[in-house]
C-alpha cells in the first residue's frame, strides 16, 4: 500500500511540470503580448514595463526564471491588477472557487448516490423513469442554461435568494437568519452540482444494478438479512467504485464548470480571474491559476487512486 | 420402400425451407433491434428534423440574418410580424439567428468528433497492436492528460490565437480523443489475440494492413456508440466557449453565443435564452437517446 501510494505520488511531479511547461509555452510563442492594447505607450515606457516583467529576456531564460519562483511558491506579479502579486489574487480567489466546489462536489456524491441507488433498487418502475428523465435533463442542459433560469426564478421572481452578490438577501435570509451566510451560495452550488448529480445518479444505477446480481448478495439475502442491511453495508461498497473512479473527472467538470457559474454569479472566485488573466495576456495570473488548478485535480486523482488501493481487493494484489 | 421416399421428400422439403431462411448478420441483428427502440428511433427522426431547418429554414423567413428590423426592437415571437421567434435588441430576427446557429453548432459537433476520432483511433490501435512498453508508456500520457482540466488549454489556446473557428475545431478535438483513444485500444487489445488475426499475420499480411483491414472493423461497435456521445459533448464545450465570449466570432453565431446574449436579457426578453436553450437540449436529449439506443443494439454484454 505504501509503496502503491509512493509510486502514484512520484507520477504527480512530472504532471506538474508537464502543466507548467505546456501552459508556459503555450502562452508565450504566440504573437502578441500583455501591452498590446495600450497604444499610448511610449516604445521606452514598454521596454521598462517588459523589462520589470522579464519579458525582454529570451523565452528560455523566462522559463527557467520562472519554474525557479514557481518551485519557491511564488507566481510573480500580475500584470492586469496592478500592484497585485499573483498570490494575493489567489488568496482572495481560492477561498470562494474552493467553497463553491466543494460543496458543489458534496452535494453531487450524496444526491446523485441516493437518487442513483433509488433507482437501482426500483429498477423499471416509475421511480426509476422519473430519476433517470430528471438526470437526462441534467445532461442535456447544460449549467450555463440552468443558471440565469434559477437566478429568474428564485431571485427575481420569488425574492429567495441573492442574485449575483455575496450579500446575504432575500426571503430565506430574512426567515431564517443563521442560513444567511451560505445563502449567495446556494444557486451557484446547485447549478454547478447539477450536471454531477446527473452523472452521478446515473451511474450509481448502474453500478447497483450489476452488483445487485452478484453471488454473495444473493448470500446475503439467503441468510436472511435486511434489505438496507444488504444495500448500505454490502452491496454499497462495491457499487461504489465505478463512482469513486469518475471522481477525478468530476472535480475537473466541477472545476471548468465554475468558470462559467463564478462569471453568472459575479462570485470573485479563481475563474473569473482566469477568464480575466487570459483575456488579457496576463501570463503569471493564469500560470499561477493553472498550476493551483492542475494541483488540485492530481490531489484528488492521487485521493481517488489510494481509496480504490483500500476498497477493491484486486488493486491489493497488484 | 414407400417410407424412404417419404423421408427423402420431407428432407428436402426441409432443405428447400432452409435454404429460404436467410441468417442475419450481426450488424442487421443491431439495426433491428436499434429500430425496435422508440426513443431512439425519435431522436433519429427529431435530429433529422432539426438538421433539415438547420439546412432549409433560414431561407424561409422574410429576413435574413443581416437584417436589422428598426420597427421590431427586442418584440416576442409573433406570426403577424413574421418574426416567429421574435427579435433581439438589435432588431435581429431570432427565427434566422437559431437556425443559423444550428448549422454552426452542429458543423462544430461533427468536425470536432471528426478530429478527435482520426487522432483517438489512430492512436489507440497502434497502442493496442504494438502492446508491451510502447503501450504502457502511450497510455500513462493518457491517463496524465486525463487527470488534468483540459478545457483550460482550449480556453488559452483560444484566447491566445484568436477565435478562429477551425482552431476551435482543433483545440476542442484535440482535447476530447482521450477517451476515444482508451475504447479503441481496449478493443484492439481483446481482437488481436484471435485466431483469424493470426492467420492474416501467418498469409504474410503486414501491421498496417492488419490494424486497418482487421482490427478495425472489429472494433467499430463500441467506437460508433461512443462517437454519438461525443457530439453532443462537443457541441456543448463550443457553447460553453462561446458563453464565455471565445467561441465563434461574428458574423458567425451558434447556440452559446444566443444563449450566452439571451441571459442576459433573461427578465426583459426571456425568449432570447429560452428558444436556443431548448434546440439546445432537444439536440443533446436526441443524441444521448441514439446513442443509448445504439449501445444496446450494439452491446452484447447487456442483451
Amino acid at each position: 500500500m505504501t509503496s502503491y501510494a509512493l509510486r502514484r505520488l512520484a507520477l504527480a511531479a512530472p504532471t506538474l511540470f508537464l502543466i507548467v511547461t505546456l501552459s508556459f509555452f503555450l502562452m508565450h510563442l504566440a504573437p502578441g503580448g500583455p501591452f498590446d492594447a495600450e497604444a499610448s505607450l511610449e516604445p521606452e515606457v514598454i521596454a521598462n514595463l517588459e523589462a520589470a516583467y522579464d519579458l525582454d529576456k529570451p523565452i528560455i531564460v523566462q522559463y527557467g526564471l520562472y519554474l525557479g519562483k514557481v518551485a519557491r511558491g511564488d507566481f510573480g506579479p500580475s500584470i492586469v491588477y496592478i500592484d497585485r502579486t499573483v498570490t494575493e489574487l489567489l488568496e482572495i480567489g481560492l477561498p470562494v472557487s474552493l467553497k463553491l466546489g466543494l460543496s458543489a462536489m458534496i452535494l453531487a456524491l450524496t444526491v446523485g448516490g441516493i437518487l442513483g441507488v433509488i433507482a437501482a433498487l426500483r429498477r423499471n418502475s416509475s421511480t426509476d423513469y422519473a430519476v433517470m428523465g430528471v438526470a437526462m435533463t441534467g445532461i442535456a442542459v447544460p449549467s450555463f442554461v440552468m443558471a440565469p433560469l434559477m437566478s429568474l426564478l428564485f431571485g427575481v421572481i420569488l425574492k429567495i435568494l441573492p442574485v449575483a452578490s455575496l450579500e446575504p438577501r432575500g426571503g430565506l435570509a430574512e426567515a431564517v437568519p443563521f442560513l444567511a451566510p451560505i445563502t449567495p451560495y446556494i444557486m451557484p452550488v446547485i447549478a454547478l452540482a447539477l450536471p454531477q448529480i446527473a452523472i452521478l445518479a446515473r451511474l450509481t444505477r448502474g453500478a447497483m444494478i450489476e452488483t445487485l446480481r452478484q453471488n454473495y448478495i444473493r448470500t446475503a439475502r439467503a441468510k436472511g438479512l435486511t434489505q438496507g442491511n444488504v444495500v448500505w453495508a454490502h452491496a454499497l461498497k462495491s457499487a461504489s467504485l465505478p463512482v469513486i473512479s469518475y471522481l477525478g473527472p468530476a472535480a475537473a467538470s466541477i472545476i471548468t464548470g465554475s468558470v462559467v457559474i463564478e462569471q453568472i454569479f459575479q462570485l470573485p472566485g479563481m475563474g473569473r480571474f482566469f477568464i480575466q488573466g487570459a483575456i488579457n495576456r496576463d501570463y503569471p495570473l493564469v500560470l499561477g491559476i493553472v498550476v493551483v488548478y492542475a494541483l488540485a485535480v492530481i490531489l484528488l486523482n492521487l485521493i481517488v487512486d489510494l481509496m480504490y488501493g483500500l476498497l477493491d481487493p484486486k488493486v491489493k494484489v497488484e | 420402400m414407400a417410407l424412404l421416399a417419404a423421408q427423402r421428400e420431407s428432407q428436402e422439403a426441409l432443405m428447400a425451407e432452409a435454404a429460404n431462411i436467410k441468417g442475419r448478420s450481426l450488424w442487421e441483428d443491431a439495426a433491428r433491434r436499434f429500430r425496435a427502440n422508440k426513443a431512439a428511433m425519435a431522436g433519429v427522426i427529431v435530429l433529422v428534423l432539426i438538421t433539415m431547418c438547420a439546412i432549409v429554414a433560414p431561407s424561409l423567413s422574410a429576413y435574413t440574418i443581416d437584417d436589422l428590423d428598426w420597427m421590431n426592437i427586442g418584440t416576442p415571437p409573433s406570426l403577424e410580424t413574421g418574426h416567429w421567434f421574435g427579435t433581439d435588441d438589435t432588431g435581429k430576427d431570432l427565427f434566422v439567428l437559431t437556425w443559423m446557429g444550428a448549422r454552426v453548432s452542429l458543423i462544430i459537433g461533427v468536425m470536432t468528433t471528426a478530429v478527435a476520432l482520426s487522432i483517438g483511433v489512430i492512436y489507440g490501435a497502434t497502442a493496442g497492436y504494438v502492446g508491451g512498453r510502447t503501450d504502457n508508456a502511450m497510455m500513462r500520457f493518457v491517463d496524465v492528460l486525463y487527470a488534468l482540466p483540459l478545457l483550460f488549454f482550449i480556453i488559452i489556446l483560444v484566447t491566445v490565437f484568436g477565435r478562429n473557428i477551425y482552431l476551435v475545431f482543433l483545440a476542442i478535438g484535440c482535447v476530447e480523443w482521450l477517451t476515444m483513444a482508451r475504447i479503441v485500444r481496449g478493443q484492439t487489445l481483446s481482437v488481436k489475440q484471435k485466431e483469424f488475426i493470426e492467420a492474416a499475420r501467418a498469409s504474410g499480411a503486414g501491421p498496417t494492413s492488419i490494424i486497418g483491414r482487421h482490427v478495425l472493423p472489429n472494433v467499430i461497435g463500441p467506437v460508433i456508440v461512443y462517437v454519438t456521445l461525443l457530439v453532443p459533448t462537443n457541441i456543448l464545450v463550443e457553447s460553453y466557449l462561446s458563453f464565455l465570449g471565445l467561441g465563434v466570432k461574428e458574423p458567425l453565431t451558434s447556440w452559446g453565443v444566443l444563449i450566452s446574449r439571451g441571459a442576459n436579457s433573461i427578465e426583459s426578453a426571456p425568449w432570447l435564452l429560452l428558444i436556443p436553450a431548448t434546440c439546445l437540449a432537444i439536440t443533446m436529449f436526441c443524441f444521448n437517446f441514439i446513442g443509448d439506443g445504439l449501445r444496446d443494439a450494439l452491446d452484447p454484454k447487456d442483451r
